[in-house]
């Protein structure tokens, strides 16, 4: 039976020329980065490599992207990082010991600000934070996922110290507005300035679903911190990076949250995984080259799945934003985008995703699902109960996440046989009777 | 996914008691949308012994193999056979259940105890009770949900 992958959010296939790129880096070019011997720099040249494409892509510097373990790690930096680091002010030996003292008395009381919908490594380093002392905030979504920024200007205070939105997420693919979200705390920022309160709010966000897919400029949007991966981007899974504005490292804004070595600008400390660092690059080389093409290609098929499951299958719902036709017409794709090009999500009235998509897996196909069944703690996802579904509609929850490799005979698969899938779970649900019919 | 038994999904894409039942004498129930599974038991019981079952179920992989399993085991038992049926039955007759998927198999129990009650109302001319006690919906420690 062939496989048909649409798992794409969870992870992706590596491309052939990303493999092709690391493979040598497992063989030959195997030395530490770190030695100071020719056979060390041609590896340190290759991460350096890395880094620079990985900037360039999102308009940075190189010297402000770092490698990390992936996005878990990048996020648990970002957020602990910036959290703890005025305890690093309280050890600055040109502050006296009064200020000191009131340096780390403040420190936990500080304020992050966040989303309901952040993926389970941010909100879980901020419930974390939260037992430290800190004060979090999460915002409420609409019922398309999206966060107001207003929401986020009515929630600032003069403890604030970080503002944390995911960039698109990864259940439903609501795209949020990066630029109008930075420009909110650029102008808090310049208030803060003209008060002469010397800390900025910073800004981060978690674009691992969202890079390669859409625009992502760190200027425009005025971001400080992005934390970045390589697996959902057809490189390997284990790498990833956080860039770094370099004020922050500057003026040690951040701090480290892994000690060691001086790796990473003393930011990270641990041997570079060079061969992951290496194919990391090569993705993000090859994903921002074909980026129109890809996101014309899976907007495509995206678009044929939901027209096809809507046009076959009665009582279901779209989660997440509603698309938008042909407006992508002579426009740029991040004046477009609310919605990521790869993510469908339904919610199918009186029948539960796991079954849904196990039936689906029994076919080949691949899916995933925010039903409590699937959940380890029995709960449907949290995302779906923030944007306002009830818990039949989380339950009745499936996900086809795309990717680049994916094909037009491989949605038409999917068409022909998800209906007649739905329809049968329909015929032995107890409530599915009045919902089977067009 | 979890890694269910072959015979789990083989009852689960072909179902052998899968749907309703129009001359069934006793209808049971159990769960709710809220847990993710709901399960309803037809029965046709004639001289005390279980002739006919049918099940209806909303509910994930396990929940729909399980009540079809409980469907076969309880076909052609005596009443007080069936009720002395346990969820343990039902897990062995799937092969391996993965332990978080046991209280679908409980529920199953739980549904078909309730439509042997329904029948015994019914003979002794007692209406059903439709308002259920209130009860955590998936019997375990981790889903403490009351609903």
């Amino acid at each position: 039976m062939k496989q048909i992958y649409m798992d794409n959010g969870a992870t992706t296939k590596i491309d052939p020329n990303v493999l092709k790129e690391m493979m040598p880096y497992f063989t030959d070019k195997y030395a530490n980065p770190s030695s100071f011997h020719s056979f060390g720099q041609e590896a340190k040249d290759a991460v350096e490599k890395s880094r620079l494409i990985i900037a360039k892509a999102i308009n940075a510097d190189d010297k402000e992207i770092f490698f990390t373990s992936g996005g878990t790690e990048s996020n648990n930096l970002a957020l602990k990082g910036i959290a703890f680091s005025c305890k690093n002010r309280s050890d600055n030996k040109s502050l006296d010991q009064s200020e000191k003292n009131a340096s780390k008395k403040n420190c936990t009381e500080n304020q992050i600000i966040t989303t309901k919908i952040e993926h389970k490594c941010i909100l879980n380093t901020c419930r974390w934070l939260e037992e430290q002392g800190f004060k979090i905030t999460y915002l409420e979504v609409d019922k398309e996922g999206f966060v107001n920024p207003e929401d986020i200007r009515k929630s600032i205070t003069d403890k604030t110290i970080l503002v944390s939105i995911i960039h698109a997420n990864n259940e439903v693919g609501t795209i949020q507005d990066l630029e109008a979200i930075g420009k909110v705390i650029a102008d808090v920022n310049k208030y803060r300035k003209k008060r002469n309160i010397n800390s900025r709010i910073y800004f981060h966000t978690d674009a691992c679903q969202s890079f390669t897919k859409t625009e992502l400029d760190v200027q425009k949007y005025n971001l400080d911190l992005v934390t970045l991966n390589a697996h959902k981007i057809h490189g390997p899974k284990g790498v990833g990076a956080l860039f770094i504005r370099r004020e922050l490292i500057q003026k040690g804004k951040i701090i480290s949250w892994q000690h060691g070595g001086s790796h990473e600008s003393g930011i990270r400390a641990g041997t570079e995984n060079v061969h992951g660092i290496v194919g990391f690059g090569k993705a993000v080389e090859v994903g921002m080259k074909d980026m129109e093409k890809n996101v014309k290609h899976m907007t495509l098929l995206r678009d044929r799945l939901i027209d096809g499951i809507i046009s076959a299958v009665p009582n279901i719902k779209l989660n997440g934003p509603a698309i938008q036709k042909d407006s992508r017409k002579n426009k740029k794709i991040s004046e477009t985008d609310r919605r990521l090009c790869n993510n469908i999500n339904f919610s199918f009235r009186a029948i539960e995703g796991e079954s849904l998509g196990g039936y689906l897996d029994q076919k080949g196909i691949c899916s995933s699902t925010g039903s409590a069944c699937n959940a380890i703690n029995l709960e449907p996802s949290y995302v779906l109960t923030a944007m306002g579904l009830d818990d039949e509609e989380a339950n009745g929850s499936l996900r086809l996440s795309l990717s680049k490799f994916n094909t037009e005979e491989e949605v038409d698969y999917v068409l022909k046989v998800l209906p007649k899938i739905v329809e049968k779970l329909r015929f032995i649900s107890p409530i599915g009777k009045e919902v089977n019919i067009k | 996914m979890l890694k269910y038994s072959k015979e789990t999904m083989k009852r689960f894409t072909e179902p052998r008691f899968a749907g309703e039942m129009d001359d069934a004498n006793a209808v049971g129930e159990e769960g709710n949308l809220k847990c993710g599974d709901m399960m309803r038991i037809y029965l046709k019981v004639e001289d005390g012994v279980i002739k006919d079952i049918r099940f209806l179920t909303y509910g994930c992989v396990a929940a729909i193999a399980s009540t079809d399993a409980l469907c076969e085991i309880v076909k052609g038992k005596t009443l007080e056979e069936a009720k002395k049926m346990t969820w343990k039955d039902v897990v062995d007759n799937l092969g391996e259940v993965p332990p978080i998927k046991y209280h679908c198999s409980i529920m199953g129990i739980e549904a078909l105890q309730d439509a042997i009650k329904n029948y015994e109302d019914k003979e002794k001319g007692i209406a059903k009770d439709s308002k259920k006690q209130k009860r955590p919906c998936c019997y375990q420690e981790c889903c403490g949900k009351t609903v």
